[in-house]
């Protein structure tokens, strides 16, 4: 809650799996922007999304989905998501397009939101981060503190 | 003819259902068909492989709890509480403190509730409301938010209030750290039981709605529900000391499929002497059997129809109602539907919401007394009933604290066999002779998530899978094969 007894304007939800090499990427952007301790932030983090997500978007100014990716080029791109019914719907993992499209439907325009995707190379069981993805993760939490430097004291 | 394996596969058309949609991990059926669409063998196939097992040797104990939510994105507390009460055997702390039991059990009622309003409403509702080959583009949730839009909303509030009963009890929405060895790291602040409180009435009365919809939609097709992928079976389950239905804890109860008491109470601890698991070359998933009946017969079925079925009474009091009428309905048919299972799941989400509303009113959750500790052990086996089914952590810890072997046998393992009856059975009833689409072959996957599989955590051991390659030609005949077997495990205990 914001010192307006409100939601936090800026949500950040970190996805993916701490055992599974770069997969970690989500969860430790989320762990490094934790120790910031920015104002009027929500920090996030789960395995996969699922529909409930669309619950916690609900009084947010922007909402930034963090998660790792083979297909980004590297170090990372961040890039406006739009709600979509894509195929996602029909697994337990929902891509964030379709955590928007179900909002669209519970609540109707959902708020900005963007994808952080940083570039991995390894998703191992029980590996450590790779070198590059380590590399990428310090651009991409360079980026996010200078993108959102304004929620900053 | 049994259907798993086909007399002469040479020249059979294969088809493959590859991935399964609305289960977790990888799974794929394949179908071997000859030349006139009659189904000579079915096999669901597991084809995510994580070898977690291995990853958990050589860690110390006490990570473990923590690690094993890691093993899967929708039941990571299924596995934090298995792995607590193996590792309270390990430092000794045989009676837990009324708070921490009673901690735990409000952390796995949350789960539970969680875990069957997502795979009802977000993932099974769509066939159900819909028919099972009806328009694909619509069979989703969204489908359902746009034609029911009260029912999509209720399982997501359903859902996220589980959720919320998860993060007040294991102190993070994911990744928790509430169950330790011997007991749990927090009691339910005053604020929290409020908060939780504020909305259980709703969620108990919705939860009541959902069994009615699961069991009008049985009424309305009972003759397809009935029959659809039904199939005979043994059972297994743990169950109350009375005979009442406990998702948290009890002994093991095994019933043939004409109802006779294979055993009962049964110590958990001796698990290993009754239940046996057997590697088949074409699945990396094993084949868990009653060492009683035999490999061959022993096979057996749990989750939500097993323990609905097979638990002598629900000690919450409008479940119990649901399952005396789920019981006497029709003669008794829904209690071996595979249809069924979705029945008896919004049965034990409504036994979960009354005992989450049982467990808020009770104030040993406010108590401060949160571990004990005993003589230290070498060996520690906890078992839960998941939401899909009976599941097993089976652990060895050296004198260094680090866990030297692991043996996992998950719901889905438990169900491998019966779901492979299930889809045989559907592909007898729906595919033989018929020229397959889209429609027909959902009505295996249909089959499939009625057991809720989740597959990606079913997997097993780096090093004890049996490997198989087969080459293809062109026309798809066999030129080559290569086959790495492994043998079944034979009456010792794994983490031993």
């Amino acid at each position: 809650m914001n010192e307006a007894g409100g939601a936090p304007a800026l949500l950040v939800i970190g996805i993916g799996n701490p055992s599974r090499g770069d997969d970690a990427l989500g969860p430790l952007l989320i762990e490094r922007l934790e120790t910031l301790r920015l104002p009027d932030v929500e920090l996030l983090t789960d395995f996969q999304l699922q529909v409930e997500y669309a619950l916690d978007l609900r009084g947010r100014g922007q909402v930034v989905f963090v998660d790792a990716s083979l297909e980004a080029p590297a170090p990372f791109t961040f890039n406006p998501v739009v709600a979509v019914a894509d195929a996602s719907y029909s697994s337990h993992e929902l891509s964030p397009g379709a955590v928007l499209h179900a909002y669209e439907k519970l609540f109707g325009e959902p708020p900005p939101a963007f994808v952080l995707a940083i570039r991995g190379e390894a998703f191992e069981l029980g590996d450590d981060l790779s070198a590059t993805a380590r590399a990428n993760l310090e651009a991409a939490l360079a980026f996010m503190s200078q993108r959102f430097s304004d929620t900053l004291p | 003819m049994n259907l798993e394996t086909a007399t002469h596969p040479e020249g059979l058309r294969r088809v493959a259902i590859d991935p399964i949609s609305r289960v977790e991990g990888h799974g794929k059926v394949t179908l071997l068909l000859d030349e006139d669409d009659h189904v000579q063998q079915v096999r669901l196939h597991i084809v995510e492989f994580r070898g977690f097992e291995k990853f958990i040797q050589g860690r110390p104990y006490w990570e473990v709890p923590v690690m094993v939510q890691r093993l899967c994105g929708i039941c990571p507390v299924s596995h934090h509480l298995a792995a607590s009460k193996a590792l309270d055997q390990i430092v000794g702390a045989h009676k837990l403190t009324p708070t921490a039991d009673k901690l735990r059990r409000l952390m796995h009622y949350g789960q539970i509730l969680q875990s069957h309003a997502l795979h009802f409403f977000h993932l099974s509702s769509p066939d159900l409301l819909f028919g099972f080959d009806s328009e694909v583009a619509k069979r989703n949730i969204v489908g359902v938010a746009a034609a029911y839009p009260e029912v999509a909303r209720q399982g997501v509030l359903l859902r996220k209030y589980g959720q919320e009963v998860i993060r007040h009890t294991a102190g993070k929405r994911v990744h928790g750290t509430g169950s330790v060895p011997g007991g749990v790291n927090k009691n339910l602040s005053l604020a929290e039981r409020d908060e939780l409180l504020k909305d259980i009435y709703q969620i108990i009365g919705w939860s009541r709605d959902a069994v009615h919809m699961a069991r009008h939609l049985f009424e309305q097709n009972l003759e397809q529900y009935n029959a659809f992928g039904r199939f005979r079976a043994h059972t297994l389950n743990l169950i109350r000391a009375d005979g009442a239905m406990d998702l948290y804890h009890g002994g093991l109860r095994a019933r043939d499929m004409d109802g006779k008491t294979l055993f009962d109470h049964l110590d958990y601890n001796h698990y290993w002497e009754h239940i046996l698991e057997e590697v088949k070359p074409w699945s990396y998933m094993k084949f868990p059997f009653l060492r009683e009946l035999g490999s061959e017969l022993g096979w057996y079925r749990v989750g939500p129809l097993t323990r609905v079925t097979q638990c002598d009474f629900i000690p919450t009091p409008l479940a119990e109602r649901e399952r005396q009428e789920f019981m006497a309905f029709d003669g008794g048919s829904a209690t071996g539907a595979t249809l069924a299972y979705h029945w008896a799941r919004m049965i034990e989400m409504l036994h979960a919401a009354e005992a989450i509303k049982e467990l808020l009113h009770d104030a040993d959750l406010q108590g401060d007394e949160l571990v004990v500790k005993g003589e230290r052990q070498e060996r520690g086996i906890g078992m839960i009933e998941a939401p899909r089914g009976t599941l097993i952590h089976h652990y060895r810890v050296d004198e260094n604290d680090q866990v030297v072997r692991a043996n996992l046998i998950v719901s889905t393992t438990h169900n491998n066999q019966a779901m492979n009856e299930a889809v045989r059975q559907v592909a007898r009833q729906y595919l033989d002779g018929r020229k397959l689409t889209e429609g027909l072959l959902n009505h295996i996957e249909v089959a499939i998530r009625a057991f809720d599989p989740c597959l990606s955590c079913a997997t097993h051991a780096l090093g004890k899978m049996p490997l198989q390659l087969e080459l293809l030609d062109a026309e798809g005949r066999e030129i080559d094969r290569m086959t790495r077997d492994a043998p079944c495990s034979a009456g010792a205990p794994p983490a031993s």
